[in-house]
């Protein structure tokens, strides 16, 4: 915001309330109330909103306070969002930054607990992208709203208060890259945001046992990045992709069908995909625990799939 | 006024509709009588004779409009000259009124006189009749029944709609705001005179009782989830008018949505305490199976529907289930809770506009309580609030004081029976405050004073204020009071720590009730989740009931 005066911020609360997840905070303080806008209550009319300010020259970025309000917005992002560029001829960007607190949370019931990225990833135009650590929080932000197409920044509500120490110099992820966290010789496991610490400490287990996973953070959810799983594929022969998603249509299954048509050859056992359950998430703690892939799931499946 | 652009095509034009024109001014004329014709004739004639000689263009839609408004204003004013005034103007039409029956066709002779500049438009010729000095007359005039003011109204697809020479916008707001209904003042005195505005002994101490026990409850729920005994909770302190006065009003064949800021309604049609903590707690017994948070309460049996968390998302369902009411012709209405937040979400918007076109019986109650989490109500809308909305969807709206039991029972309890014996919706605002924090996940002093809070929670009670009146009337007493308090307070705690000691909900029902019987994909599923902690048991919560 502060090197680009066409930034701005709107949203339900971001403004002097900081945001639901504090994610705005001291922002309207520091850079007034027009661009740290306060809307109403209207998830639709506020995304369209940020579309119409984007192609007019403003770079906003609309906050949705919990992902699954965006639902509300779907028509705004599907209808105008993604396909304006495209059927104006190009003369229309937008560049937008759609970002909010995503994924199952600690009981807050099915309605604040969905995962909107396996309900976007079809809309054409659109980019997502999902952040995992701090480090990359701030560079594919910044990245997000640096580029001319509207991008979709998938946070997640448990993740809020993670800490790390990140470099003090600029830095910028690239949208379409996928991080390597963890190299290894026996089997790709690919994940991507809340999952990923999940994953890591099945991977503990997993070299405790004597496996050598690779674990790859996707981050990019469209396009798939894949040019770093092709690499790691190639290495090691064997896949397992671990989300949050439900089974139906969601990254996950995507992810199994675009490995299947390009690298296939390269397979040694089927594809396994590790996703939640197709229900409603429940609010009771011992259910919603379950609905989410646990340490011990995944250090299972290696364990089959290097059989 | 026509538009004057003089082209050559127009030329032609022109001239093909004044010929035009001229066949029908003849049509016209013979087909009217006298006072009739001789405006319309005028007019036609006139535009007529301003084609073809002042090459003005015309088309026929401006042709059509401009003869209509014509015939109201020249009726209007060749009336008033006539029967006023000796005409120096038309000398040679003179003769034509004395005799009724006489064909005017000697009338329409061409000639183009200085009678012809007095055209019987707008405000053009007003200015020449000064200077002519004659007397101007206005629209407003023609108040009695005359065959020349006939035509004061045009006739458009969506009705009638009169015209008006006066250029004035509506304002955004009116000076003064819609005055909010109350019959009780701030200290339970009452301040009106109707005695059928009041409540009998019965249902006024139900009506105290069953606020008091709400906000007995709230405290200890709120206590518990503080205490880390629930995950959540969400309290109604200084709402508590609003909840039990209208579930008072309303017959249990109502069908209630709420929001979530309405649990009073519930208490009132028999939700007992100990299903309110089960469905907190989210145990194996609650009605929500432990699926949805705390506060989501939701009873087919007392025709209260199961609680969303998306805001406005039941009004358009209210708005489907008032429409099936109408198909059944049952002697009942559904109302739908909302609070100003709510009201900027665009299904709140449509659920009125439906509402309205529907005929649907739906009963909109609003809580303006000034808050949605930290956004003012100056930021939410502009508008005098919710009540003038009403109006723009063709809904009869009233606002009323929230805080004042007395006042939301008379009012939700004649909206009911205006919605089901009239069959349409209505719309309620109810002026509250929202004393309570937005849930046990926010602290309200961060964007507001404690002071204000403190100001609403003693001075404008709905409590207090009930308490006030039926103490007066010598129903209630402090006695009763305390054993009232003292009993609720039992009846939380136990209600609370029975609810904390039940089983958690089985595995199997994370996977029932997504569908009507499970399909093979959940079976695999839930097959899948039991083989993991069989295998795994040391990883998984060990108070899982399987």
């Amino acid at each position: 915001m502060e090197r680009d005066v066409r930034v701005c911020v709107m949203g339900e609360d971001v403004g002097h309330y900081g945001g639901s997840y504090k994610v705005t905070k001291g922002l309207a303080e520091k850079y007034g109330d027009l661009r740290v806008l306060d809307t109403p209550i209207a998830e639709n009319s506020f995304t369209g909103m940020g579309i119409g300010a984007a192609m007019t020259g403003l770079r906003p970025i609309i906050e949705g306070m919990n992902m699954g309000f965006l639902l509300l917005a779907f028509n705004q992002i599907s209808n105008n969002c993604g396909m304006l560029h495209y059927t104006s001829g190009g003369q229309f960007k937008i560049p937008v930054v759609i970002r909010g607190p995503g994924g199952v949370g600690r009981q807050l019931g099915a309605e604040h607990s969905q995962r909107l990225e396996s309900y976007f990833q079809s809309i054409p135009g659109i980019q997502m992208v999902a952040c995992s650590t701090p480090y990359n929080a701030k560079g594919l932000m910044k990245a997000a709203i640096r580029s001319d197409n509207p991008v979709i920044l998938f946070e997640h509500v448990l993740l809020y208060n993670l800490k790390e120490r990140i470099p003090d110099e600029e830095y910028v992820l690239n949208l379409e890259e996928a991080e390597m966290v963890r190299p290894g010789e026996h089997v790709t496991i690919l994940t991507y945001s809340r999952m990923r610490y999940h994953v890591m400490q099945a991977a503990k287990t997993l070299v405790n046992k004597g496996y050598d996973p690779e674990v790859i953070d996707i981050r990019s959810l469209k396009p798939f990045d894949l040019y770093t799983i092709g690499n790691s594929i190639k290495k090691t022969h064997r896949v397992l992709i671990v989300e949050e998603c439900m089974r139906t249509g969601g990254i996950g299954a995507s992810l199994t069908a675009a490995i299947t048509e390009n690298f296939h050859d390269y397979l040694d056992a089927p594809i396994m995909c590790l996703s939640s359950q197709d229900v409603p998430t429940p609010y009771a703690g011992t259910l919603e625990e379950w609905t989410v892939v646990q340490p011990p799931q995944i250090v299972a499946a290696v364990e089959q799939l290097c059989r | 006024m026509p538009s004057a652009t003089a082209s050559s095509p127009y030329e032609v034009k022109a001239t093909c509709l004044s010929l035009q024109c001229m066949v029908l001014s003849f049509q016209y004329l013979s087909s009217f009588s006298y006072c009739h014709h001789l405006s319309l004739s005028l007019s036609l004639l006139y535009s007529s004779l301003s084609l073809s000689h002042t090459g003005r263009s015309l088309t026929f839609n401006n042709m059509a409009l401009w003869l209509t408004s014509t015939r109201r204003c020249g009726g209007n004013l060749m009336k008033k000259i006539i029967s006023s005034h000796p005409l120096p103007l038309f000398p040679n039409y003179q003769t034509t009124f004395a005799s009724s029956s006489s064909s005017p066709t000697h009338s329409i002779n061409g000639k183009k006189t200085s009678s012809f500049q007095y055209s019987f438009l707008g405000t053009r010729h007003y200015k020449s009749m000064h200077a002519a000095g004659e007397q101007i007359l206005t629209q407003e005039d023609d108040n009695d029944d005359s065959t020349f003011g006939k035509t004061k109204n045009m006739d458009l697809p969506g009705g009638k709609i009169a015209y008006t020479t006066d250029m004035k916008f509506l304002p955004g707001s009116s000076e003064e705001r819609v005055k909010c209904y109350r019959v009780l003042d701030e200290d339970g005195y009452p301040i009106s005179s109707n005695l059928l505005e009041y409540m009998s002994k019965e249902l006024a101490l139900r009506v105290y009782s069953g606020m008091v026990t709400l906000n007995t409850m709230d405290k200890f729920f709120y206590e518990a989830q503080r205490q880390g005994r629930l995950s959540f909770y969400l309290t109604s302190f200084g709402e508590e008018a609003i909840n039990l006065a209208s579930a008072a009003a309303l017959s249990f064949d109502d069908i209630v949505l709420a929001q979530y800021r309405e649990p009073g309604v519930l208490l009132w049609r028999g939700f007992t305490m100990q299903e309110f903590a089960n469905q907190c707690f989210g145990n194996n017994i609650g009605h929500g199976k432990g699926r949805q948070m705390p506060i989501h309460y939701g009873s087919k049996k007392l025709n209260y529907i199961t609680i969303s968390s998306p805001l406005a998302t039941q009004l358009p369902q209210a708005v489907g289930m008032a429409y099936s009411l109408k198909m059944d012709k049952k002697d009942a209405c559904v109302v739908a809770f909302f609070g100003d937040g709510t009201t900027s979400e665009g299904d709140f918007h449509a659920a009125l506009n439906f509402a309205a076109v529907m005929d649907a019986p739906v009963v909109f109650i609003c809580r303006n309580n000034g808050w949605a989490i930290s956004t003012q109500v100056t930021e939410q809308f502009r508008s005098d609030g919710v009540v003038v909305k009403g109006q723009a969807y063709g809904i009869p709206s009233i606002r009323v004081d929230g805080n004042d039991a007395l006042a939301v029972y008379n009012v939700v309890r004649s909206a009911r029976e205006t919605a089901i014996n009239e069959q349409r919706p209505i719309l309620i605002e109810a002026m509250t405050y929202r004393v309570s924090h937005h849930s046990t996940s926010d602290d309200s002093t961060k964007y507001r004073s404690k002071d204000v809070i403190e100001y609403w929670k003693t001075v404008h009670s709905p409590i207090t204020r009930l308490r006030n009146w039926v103490e007066r009337k010598g129903w209630w007493s402090d006695k009763e009071e305390s054993e009232l308090r003292a009993q609720t307070m039992k009846q939380v705690k136990h209600a609370i720590d029975e609810a904390e000691k039940e089983e958690m909900p089985l595995l199997r029902d994370m996977f029932t009730d997504v569908y009507d019987d499970l399909p093979s994909n959940l079976m695999e599923q839930e097959t899948l989740v039991r083989e993991t902690i069989q295998r795994h048991p040391k990883d998984f919560p060990k108070d899982m009931p399987l």
